[in-house]
């Protein structure tokens, strides 16, 4: 079943599909609701634990819904897109601390930075295919991450950006408090999901999928499959990068892990357990790796066997994401009924 | 009309087309044939940018096609469909014709609006009907029998309104009558929509029934070229798929 069929539940085969009309006004409706809801999680539980996760949730989900832009979308597997979360940690600290420009000027220009390098790098990672892309962008990534130890009058080397990050306020929002903080946060991940789905769901989208599919195909039909693979990486970038600087606002920081490529690792571990034919897969993939992470880290210290474990279960014994498959239980199930979507 | 002059690919010692001139008039149906290896599916990947020439021209309506890549090549109005069908599986029948249509309109690209644009609805409509993919417009391409997914493959080309529509063996791989309705499929194409048509094909039958012309290749040269009759009483030709000991009095 095609990712758009699975979103909207239909069956696998020979199933009459809904008419594709526009839902811009109806995705519009859903994020200011789910924005709404967000924001007002605080009057509810006041527990800083859980305003702590969501803002995690939304650093990692931009991070990682933008990273299955290229895997489910393109095709494009990255061992190395944890590098542009560590760019805009890295960009969005060092302006603030040694420029001292208001927030937003930082954030557009972490995201101009983030542009242009990931337009250098693409414009060399995406003529290669498979297994090459993957670890030349995981070689540009270490290239990143080994300049960041190595920079230590600028980067402060292992130790990271020290002496927090300077959070003026502007237009009446103050990120040094933490509930501005986290609807902050809130908003830009529910505009950046908005962003990421509308791009799926455009012609460029259906563009992706077929240069996933076959990309000799896409140029015999007048695609320039170079500049789409080209286009979708830098958007990706700037996404991750999004994500990079609310992480780098949450922890008043900045640390050479957020460039290493364990984050890259993360980012597709994330993708394998919540599933990349769905759109939401990687969020709900960030929301479970999170909840797992402080569980299993709180019960033993040998955590990483116990996540081991789980990414089998899912790779092996699934053999897809957890959204795939309660998709494909589902459209199974409307099919079983006579259900048409 | 395609043009064709001193046309030369080799591939190391193997000159796999060697100096090959061809003309191609406006809204012929051609076959192009020859032994395996005699460099057919090479001419076709020299005309669509698949292959870079090492000398010649491709003059399309006098436009030099030689060394321009594929996505180039079919904005000129060359296109092409594949020998072992090459086709979008995780799309369906209509969301593939769709997409064509946006790439064709130079909307590949749009990231404001929402798929499927609606003025892409009725040349996919239109192509699909011709196919007689209509009625599976809803089918995951991967799902698709194999004479479906040809004919899908097919459909991708001719959605994009080429003015030279280069088929590699529509047969292959089918059995006796689906290998008919295909070639029927074909020639009702060239009939209605008056582009030119060359296609590769291994089975003679078919060739001697519908191609009014014919071009034979042997070894990247052309051997013969002229109607099915020339071809079928060509001495070069008979030895060439029959071998010299058995050509004397035979004709395919």
């Amino acid at each position: 079943m095609t990712e758009l069929q699975a979103e909207q539940g239909a069956p696998a085969l020979d199933v009459p599909r809904t008419e594709a009309k526009p839902r811009r006004n109806r995705d519009v409706v859903i994020a200011l609701a789910v924005f709404v809801v967000l924001a007002l999680l605080p009057m509810v539980f006041s527990s800083k634990l859980l305003l702590d996760f969501v803002i995690r949730c939304a650093a990692y989900g931009l991070f990682a819904t933008s990273l299955n832009l290229l895997v489910g979308y393109t095709g494009l597997t990255s061992f190395g897109h944890g590098m542009f979360f560590g760019l805009g940690a890295y960009g969005f600290g060092l302006m603030m601390q040694k420029t001292g420009v208001p927030i937003p000027v930082a954030f557009v220009a972490t995201l101009a930075i983030t542009f242009v390098v990931a337009l250098v790098i693409g414009a060399i990672c995406v003529r290669l295919k498979e297994i090459y892309f993957a670890f030349v962008t995981l070689a540009f990534q270490m290239l990143i991450h080994s300049t960041i130890l190595s920079w230590v009058s600028l980067t402060g080397g292992d130790q990271g950006l020290r002496g927090g990050i300077p959070r003026p306020p502007f237009w009446g929002i103050d990120l040094s408090n933490h509930l501005h903080l986290y609807v902050a946060s809130c908003a830009l991940l529910v505009i950046g999901l908005f962003l990421m789905h509308q791009i799926a769901q455009s012609p460029f989208g259906y563009t992706l999928r077929m240069i996933r599919d076959n990309a000799t195909r896409a140029s015999f039909i007048g695609i320039d499959v170079w500049r789409a693979k080209l286009t979708i990486f830098v958007l990706a970038a700037l996404f991750a990068s999004t994500g990079g600087v609310i992480m780098a606002l949450f922890v008043s920081g900045a640390y050479p892990e957020f460039a290493y490529w364990t984050i890259s690792g993360e980012g597709i571990f994330i993708n394998m357990l919540g599933g990349v034919t769905t759109f939401l897969g990687p969020m709900v993939g960030t929301v479970l790796l999170l909840i797992l992470n402080d569980t299993v880290t709180r019960l033993t210290e040998y955590h990483g066997i116990v996540l081991g474990i789980v990414i089998l279960f899912f790779a092996i014994g699934l053999r897809k994401g957890l959204m795939d498959f309660v998709v494909e239980w589902y459209a199974r199930r409307r099919a079983g009924t006579g259900e048409r979507s | 009309m395609l043009e064709i002059r001193s046309l030369s690919k080799a591939f190391g010692g193997v000159k796999a087309t060697d100096n090959v001139t061809l003309d191609f008039a406006d809204g012929s149906l051609t076959a192009v044939i020859g032994p395996n290896g005699a460099g057919k599916s090479t001419f076709f990947n020299l005309i669509t940018g698949a292959l870079r020439p090492d000398s010649g021209q491709i003059l399309l309506n006098g436009v030099d096609m030689a060394g321009r890549s594929p996505p180039e090549i079919v904005r000129y109005g060359i296109g092409r469909a594949f020998q072992v069908a090459s086709i979008f599986p995780s799309l369906t029948v209509e969301e593939t014709m769709l997409a064509a249509v946006c790439a064709d309109q130079r909307r590949a690209s749009v990231l404001h609006r929402r798929f499927p644009l609606a003025e892409t609805r009725d040349r996919a409509e239109h192509a699909m009907e011709l196919l007689g993919l209509a009625v599976k417009r809803n089918r995951i391409a991967a799902t698709l029998s194999h004479g479906d997914q040809k004919l899908l493959d097919i459909a991708l080309a001719l959605v994009l309104d080429p003015k030279v529509l280069l088929l590699d063996e529509p047969t292959a791989g089918m059995g006796t009558e689906e290998r008919w309705r295909m070639i029927d499929k074909v020639r009702e194409l060239w009939e209605k929509q008056k582009i030119t048509v060359v296609f590769i094909e291994h089975d003679m039958d078919i060739v001697f029934k519908i191609a009014p012309e014919i071009v034979v290749l042997c070894y990247g040269r052309i051997l013969a070229t002229g109607t099915p009759d020339a071809i079928r009483r060509n001495e070069a030709v008979i030895e060439a798929y029959l071998g010299t000991e058995h050509h004397a009095g035979a004709a395919i």
